[in-house]
């Protein structure tokens, strides 16, 4: 008996059944499409966070303070947030030191709240000097960005960000109009272009940007440290140098060892890392998840064709009299099997490919299908059905005719 | 075939022991049967004499725990299972008591069910098939499922099945059991009508009048043959 006559017979053998074919496939059209999604939304987070980190700004080392606590508690005093200070930004950009370094720009960041006449609005105040937009690549939508000289002299100007102008004037151009930070009136001299990296977690677009000594007079901050130093490297290919020279230079000037080290330096790429180590995590355990209900449609499968050798022991007895070998009754049970596995399979593909196309306008996250996936869920499918086949397929084959042929 | 010098069916000292647990029980306590080419015999006897297992043994279904079985000049006795699968596809034809059709499949399909296995093409296997349904009276129900048809009718079908692969022999175990005596009379005139065209054939029964219809009867008693005779029948169709 060809191949194509027990992929026939096999067929037959579904269609006769439809409604428990149909009923039996779901499992596995429920398994395959929930891992596709999974995966997908997984491998769209990912996504998501490589775009807004490379968003951040091209060649960028983002300096954080008071990364490593001493294992004695010796610096725990101190507070950890104040190690990095304006002196070290402005020795980074000095050029001697660090010739690899292209710019500088020292931040501190609070969450204020903020008052233009009756509408009240908490956003992140980012307190900073000239090289910030360049820095970060961000680009003015309308007025201009503070001055060296209104730095020096800490004027009471800002830069909004687009949603920030947006909640506190409405449809209106806010330059020239003025905002109350944390109780000092400033006036706004500019809003920023949107940065093109979607919400999530703290938007890229709502802040509000001051000169540094400005930003420190209203929170009251008397000493001169910053919570943030970013520095952009002269080019992609200084960037490791750029980050020694960096590291270096803060050692030296801290007076500490590089084991010791009081601040961390991070890199686009270690960000990238970082963030994708939580989502795979995430995506490992919705992926397992979703296997557990596909090992649990594989199940169904087994208990289905079991439940049909059963029923169709006089049949197969039959067939087994007329000269069908258990060789053949074998690969019949299975090829059933794996037809089963394999049209949940396509079936699984279909709805995960339609889910992809639908899901991120519901819930607002990228999905991104990978070739890749896809195929592993079809083979899997199909291996399900002929793995979670083999046992019916051989007790079927295994039946003697005359007993199967007698029962009743 | 070298006609006459080897007989289809050369059974010598066979035995059959079931064993569950402890207990066993020898349903055939050596036979010896020889059946010739296009004889028509019937193997005659009451439930429980072995008549069930000898049926068993002749159509290659089980094998004895003791004894040979030559079937057409091949022994059966010691091939496997995949052996046993071809030697009962290609020189049996089976015809049950309660006529074993697929329900799903049409007639035509269910007589072509043995060709399947036996590889041949499909466009042959239809022709066969037909012409098989034809010779059993039936041309015009070749589309027809069993359900469509009546008792009688699904016992014809399951002999155009038992010839479509022109067996050495046919194998009938109880055929008329589950027909009434009209439909009874049709598949006995029409097993009449095969044995006058040369084929061989084995009935099984216990019913006599149903016995009487062959050439030559073995009566069949606590797992012995215990008389061979030639019937009334038996001048009339020679």
């Amino acid at each position: 008996m060809s191949w194509w006559e027990t992929l026939r017979t096999g067929a037959a053998a579904i269609r006769a059944r439809r409604m428990r074919s149909v009923l039996t496939v779901l499992g596995i059209v429920i398994g395959i499409s929930s891992v596709i999604l999974t995966v997908g939304l997984g491998q769209g987070a990912q996504q998501q966070v490589k775009d807004q980190i490379d968003a951040l700004g091209s060649n960028l080392l983002i300096v954080s303070p008071g990364s490593s606590t001493d294992s004695s508690g010796m610096r725990g005093g101190f507070g950890s947030a104040s190690t990095l200070t304006l002196a070290d930004a402005a020795a980074i950009g000095d050029g001697t030191a660090a010739p690899d370094v292209a710019a500088v720009a020292p931040t501190t960041s609070t969450m204020l709240s903020l008052v233009n006449g009756e509408t009240n609005w908490t956003s992140t105040v980012v307190g900073t000097t000239t090289a910030w937009p360049d820095v970060r690549t961000r680009v003015l939508g309308s007025g201009r960005f503070f001055s060296e000289a209104e730095v020096a002299e800490a004027a009471p100007v800002a830069v909004l960000g687009p949603d920030t102008a947006s909640e506190l004037f409405g449809g209106q151009d806010p330059t020239g109009g003025t905002v109350t930070v944390g109780g000092a009136t400033v006036t706004v001299i500019g809003v920023l272009e949107a940065s093109g990296a979607s919400a999530s977690g703290t938007s890229e677009d709502d802040l509000v940007v001051l000169p540094i000594g400005t930003a420190k007079a209203i929170t009251g901050a008397t000493d001169d440290s910053v919570s943030t130093i970013y520095v952009e490297a002269a080019g992609e290919g200084t960037l490791s140098a750029a980050y020694q020279e960096v590291e270096a230079m803060l050692l030296t000037r801290h007076g500490v060892a590089a084991s010791d080290a009081d601040f961390s330096i991070s890199t686009q790429e270690s960000l990238v890392a970082t963030a994708n180590e939580t989502n795979r995590t995430m995506t490992v355990l919705l992926a397992g998840v979703a296997g557990i209900s596909l090992l649990v449609g594989g199940i169904g499968v087994m208990n289905i064709m079991l439940v049909s050798v059963t029923e169709r022991i006089r049949e197969i007895g039959l067939r087994k009299a007329l000269g069908a070998t258990p060789a053949v009754i074998r690969r019949q049970f299975l090829v059933e099997a794996s037809l089963l596995g394999l049209s949940g399979g396509v079936l699984g593909v279909l709805i995960g490919v339609v889910g992809a196309q639908v899901l991120p306008g519901l819930i607002d996250q990228p999905v991104s299908l990978s070739a890749l996936a896809t195929l592993a869920a079809l083979g899997t499918a199909l291996a399900l059905g002929v793995g979670f086949g083999v046992y019916p397929a051989s007790r079927a084959a295994r039946l003697t005719p005359i007993d199967a042929l007698r029962s009743e | 075939m070298t006609a006459g010098t080897t007989p289809i069916i050369d059974i010598a000292g066979v035995r059959k022991t079931y064993r569950s647990g402890s207990i066993e029980f020898e349903a055939l306590r050596g036979i010896d049967m020889r059946i010739d080419e296009g004889e028509y015999v019937a193997v005659i006897g009451p439930s429980g004499s072995g008549k069930s297992t000898l049926m068993n043994l002749l159509g290659c279904l089980d094998l004895p725990t003791e004894g040979t079985y030559h079937l057409a000049g091949e022994d059966t006795s010691t091939m496997s299972e995949a052996q046993l699968a071809g030697v009962r596809n290609r020189r049996i034809g089976f015809v049950f008591q309660q006529f074993h059709l697929l329900a799903t499949l049409p007639a035509w399909r269910n007589v072509e069910l043995p060709l399947v296995y036996a590889g041949v093409p499909r466009h042959e296997r239809r022709d066969r098939a037909v012409a098989a349904l034809e010779r059993v009276g039936l041309g015009d129900r070749v589309d027809n499922r069993p359900g469509e048809l009546s008792g009688g009718q699904q016992q014809r079908v399951a002999v155009a099945r038992a010839l479509v692969t022109e067996p050495d022999l046919v194998l009938a175990d109880e055929p008329t059991g589950n027909l009434d005596s009209a439909s009874t009379r049709d598949v006995l005139a029409l097993l009449d009508e095969l044995h006058a065209a040369g084929r061989t054939i084995v009935l099984i029964t216990h019913e006599h009048d149903v016995a009487d219809r062959a050439a030559r009867n073995l009566v069949i008693r606590d797992g012995l043959i215990t008389e061979d005779h030639p019937t009334s029948a038996a001048g009339a169709v020679r």
